[in-house]
């Protein structure tokens, strides 16, 4: 794979910042072993050999019937009465954590919240469901949320930014009103209203957050855009007989990007905790998600099992450094007067 | 104390910023030496970055301390030692016993408070005066560096006053407490070329009027020629030569005071042919802006930016179009390009194009180019120079890619630089060869009509100098016809053809460049004239600040 020099300058500035660049690897491995949350934290095995077949329970549900059962529902693979079963005709291999994060531990020592053992690292909580299971799950669906929110609004904010920075005119005046408005609604009693009149998956709230994320980026990128477009090189554009579509994506901008990209951290970190503080209140992901809101609220009401707490806190407190310092890598890295140390 | 005694001695100056392990830290002053004495007029010269403001605000001690550093050295004021004084010590001097003058009137006034206050400020602080004492001292300051209407200048805001008006205010600050040492900074180099002499002129007669020490700072030869009494000539940091200005002038020994005494552009324009081809030409060009007023935005007048301009540009020749700032000429040039909506017929190869619409205009884009003034601002800082010179190939269909990068090789050639340079960002180049960039850009589509609007003005004299040459070179290979906008005469005449003199929109005189060089006709470019090659500053109703 060839990169443009101007990418390999990139890179080589992402990588200047150690602790930028670190974070982002950390960051990544997290996020990638969080996308095989499956195949960490499961209450199914991988690989069933029975019988001389391979069965992949995993991806395909199999009755119980199928390993010499009595049932003809899907077989509960920690049911000790299963296990023995299919260890007389073959073996099964069992992912590092044996829950799912809507598994209900039954044979818990003690009442849940249980702390933490040998069978459950980060201990259970007042469901009696594996704390570092659904600490996988509720990672994933966090940053996949943010991601998303961070994605989708940043396009819609940015395209408007520029339309408005670079017409001017009306069309600015009227938008700039209407933003100042809708910023001025209360946006979480509209989102617990909403929230309460549909059901709120992924999606619905997604599609509600948006509703307000979006403006955030508009102000910087209109005011970018704004200076950018009297600048003698974006005239000199005009002079050269460039459209003004392609002024504005080619001139205008990346020069407005920067300070998107400046942003863009500090609103994926915002996206993460406003899932999470939707979450706490209650008002987030179904009831069941793992989420780290979910988590945060057991910690608080259950102030006795101290795990659920520090689990929650520690995470998302480490969740949002690592985007933060990965964020400064890479506005480091678009920054064109930035020199690289001893790379001149 | 006598006249001559030395009064201020800086003695092996040296400044750094950046810490003392720090592998970035910048020499910016070397064992710089220097003495002032009362009544003097030493010049520091030198271009740009080489130390001579930071030399200047070390003697107040204004750096940005502490990363900025004096490794060695002393600088003694009136027999006191400046290096390490205390705040008190410090306090006493800055803008009492030494004024300094900065070079942009527009930034250096407080746009929040009158003249009155801004004067009376240092006056209250070192000398507790009353409030009516103050304003009356003020009053007196601005007659002194007469400036018209005192009374009523007194009670105006810095956005009232004209480039020359606020100069004269900080002139006039800076004299408040009657200093024996002034530090100008490039006191002119913002304002135009009539009110500069004016500046000027000013600065002479308060120095024999106050018999104050005077160290001025410029890069501008003909300010030092015309004012100085001694001169210290600066490069990357130190001091090259040192003597009586018509010594150094005469007979300058060290290579680099040679070279930038050459540097002033020079030479006259290829000769052209009077019965070329005509590329482009306007027909009483007008450029109104309305002015609106009221609840309904009626339209209750105009500024008239551009007032009836006729013009004729030829292959291969220039039109000069000279005036000073807010005479129209940059509106002038857009117009032409139909970059600005305007009036009256323009005419590019006989057609036409007053009425043509973005789209028509397109194709016809590739003839006609422009470079502007800030080599600075006006390449994209995120596109390599390759990216901003293929620019217009790709807006005008050629887009496979050997032809592209061959073309821009040979554009950038043709400016005297790299082909290799294509992949490095406008940051990494300097003024100069940045121009050159902006140049090639617009030459690399072949154009037939340019217009370069003050290309040489944020350069370097030396650098000017080149540019110019580089200039008539590529007229005179490639047959343009160039449109040269400018408020510094001496690179006109280095180029110009024909010579339009514009005032307030209007043409107040056109014709031959060396006819009107020689002799002018119109009272106003008799001033401008005499203003920009003898720095004399003419009384007449002509020329107003």
């Amino acid at each position: 794979m060839s990169l443009s020099p101007i990418n390999q300058r990139r890179v080589q500035q992402f990588k200047a910042n150690k602790r930028g660049y670190w974070s982002a690897v950390i960051f990544a491995i997290l996020f990638m072993l969080s996308m095989f949350a499956e195949f960490i934290a499961n209450d199914k095995p991988f690989v069933v050999m029975y019988n001389g077949e391979i069965h992949l329970p995993v991806f395909n549900g199999y009755p119980e019937t199928a390993f010499g059962g009595e049932f003809q529902t899907e077989a509960d693979y920690r049911d000790p009465f299963v296990a023995e079963k299919i260890a007389e005709k073959g073996w099964m291999l069992w992912p590092l954590i044996r829950y799912h994060h809507r598994t209900v531990a039954w044979d818990l020592p003690s009442p849940a919240p249980t702390g933490p053992d040998s069978q459950h690292i980060l201990g259970t909580d007042d469901q009696a469901r594996d704390v570092a299971a659904r600490l996988i799950y509720g990672f994933r669906i966090s940053v996949l949320f943010g991601f998303t929110l961070v994605v989708v609004s940043s396009v819609i904010g940015v395209l408007a930014g520029l339309v408005q920075g670079f017409y001017g005119g009306w069309l600015d005046l009227t938008m700039q009103r209407f933003i100042e408005i809708w910023g001025g609604l209360p946006q979480l009693y509209i989102l617990i209203i909403l929230a309460s009149v549909v059901e709120p998956n992924f999606w619905w709230l997604l599609g509600l957050l948006l509703l307000f994320s979006w403006t955030g980026l508009v102000g910087v990128v209109r005011a970018e855009t704004l200076r950018a477009r009297n600048l003698d090189f974006v005239r000199a554009a005009r002079a050269l007989g460039v459209s003004n579509r392609k002024i504005m994506v080619r001139h205008v901008l990346p020069n407005a990007m920067v300070a998107t990209i400046t942003f863009l951290p500090f609103i994926l970190a915002g996206s993460v905790t406003t899932l999470t503080a939707l979450d706490f209140i209650g008002f987030g992901l179904p009831p069941g998600s793992a989420s780290l809101g979910e988590m945060l609220q057991q910690g608080k009401n259950n102030l006795q099992a101290p795990w659920l707490g520090f689990t929650g806190f520690l995470s998302i407190a480490i969740l949002l450094t690592l985007l933060v310092f990965a964020g400064e890598a890479v506005r480091d890295a678009f920054d064109p007067r930035k020199t690289i140390p001893g790379a001149a | 104390m006598a006249t001559g005694d030395p009064f201020l001695r800086i003695d092996d100056l040296g400044v750094r910023f950046g810490g003392a392990d720090d592998p970035h830290a910048k020499e910016a002053v070397k064992g710089v030496s220097l003495t002032l004495a009362k009544g003097e007029t030493l010049a520091l010269v030198g271009e740009s970055g080489s130390g001579k403001s930071v030399t200047a605000l070390s003697i107040l001690q204004l750096l940005p301390y502490p990363l900025a550093s004096h490794p060695t050295g002393s600088i003694q004021f009136d027999g006191e030692e400046m290096i390490g004084a205390s705040k008190q010590t410090l306090m006493k001097v800055r803008g009492a016993r030494v004024g300094m003058i900065f070079q942009e009137p527009m930034t250096s006034l407080n746009p929040l408070h009158t003249v009155a206050k801004q004067i009376g400020e240092s006056l209250v602080v070192h000398r507790g005066l009353s409030k009516s004492a103050a304003r009356a001292r003020a009053l007196e300051l601005l007659k002194l560096v007469a400036l018209k209407d005192p009374e009523q200048r007194l009670d105006s805001y810095p956005h009232q006053l004209s480039g020359g008006q606020r100069q004269r205010v900080m002139i006039a600050m800076a004299l408040a407490n009657e200093p024996d040492l002034l530090i100008a900074d490039e006191p002119t180099t913002a304002l135009d070329v009539t009110i500069q002499a004016q500046i000027l002129e000013l600065l002479r007669d308060l120095q024999q009027k106050l018999g104050m020490a005077v160290l001025l700072i410029t890069h501008d030869l003909g300010i030092v020629r015309k004012t100085a009494d001694r001169v210290a000539v600066m490069t990357d940091g130190a001091i090259v030569e040192q003597g009586p200005v018509a010594q150094v002038f005469d007979d300058p020994t060290h290579a680099y005071t040679q070279m930038l005494l050459a540097a002033e552009p020079k030479g006259d324009p290829v000769a052209a042919d009077t019965s070329a081809d005509e590329i482009l030409a306007a027909d009483d060009l007008k450029v109104w802006f309305p002015i609106k007023r009221g609840l309904l935005k009626r339209t209750i007048g105009h500024v008239k930016a551009v007032d009836g301009v006729t013009v004729k540009l030829r292959a291969g020749q220039t039109v000069g179009v000279v005036g000073e700032s807010g005479s129209g000429k940059t509106t002038l040039g857009l117009a032409l390009l139909r970059l600005q909506s305007s009036e009256g017929a323009i005419r590019f190869d006989g057609k036409d194009i007053r009425s043509a619409s973005w789209a028509d205009m397109r194709p016809l884009r590739r003839e006609m180019q422009i470079v502007f003034q800030d080599p600075y601002g006006s390449l994209s800082p995120r596109m390599t120079i390759g990216e901003i010179i293929a620019e217009g190939l790709n807006t005008h269909g050629i887009r496979e890619g050997a032809e592209v990068d061959q073309r821009v090789a040979s554009a950038l050639e043709e400016v005297g630089l790299e082909p290799i340079m294509s992949r490095r960002y406008p940051h990494e180049f300097s003024g100069g060869q940045r121009q050159r960039i902006a140049i090639a850009r617009a030459i690399v589509l072949e154009p037939r009509f340019l217009v370069l609007d003050e290309p040489t003005s944020a350069l370097d004299m030396s650098v000017q100098a080149q540019i110019v040459d580089l200039l008539r070179d590529l007229q005179h290979r490639h047959n343009l016809a160039y449109m040269f906008i400018s408020h510094d005469l001496k690179v006109v005449k280095a180029l110009a053809h024909d010579l339009i003199v514009l005032k307030d929109g209007k043409v107040v005189e056109q014709g031959p460049a060396k006819a009107i060089f020689e002799a002018p006709q119109e009272e106003y470019t008799q001033a401008l004239l005499a203003a920009a090659f003898d720095m004399k500053a003419v009384e007449t109703d002509a020329v107003s600040d």
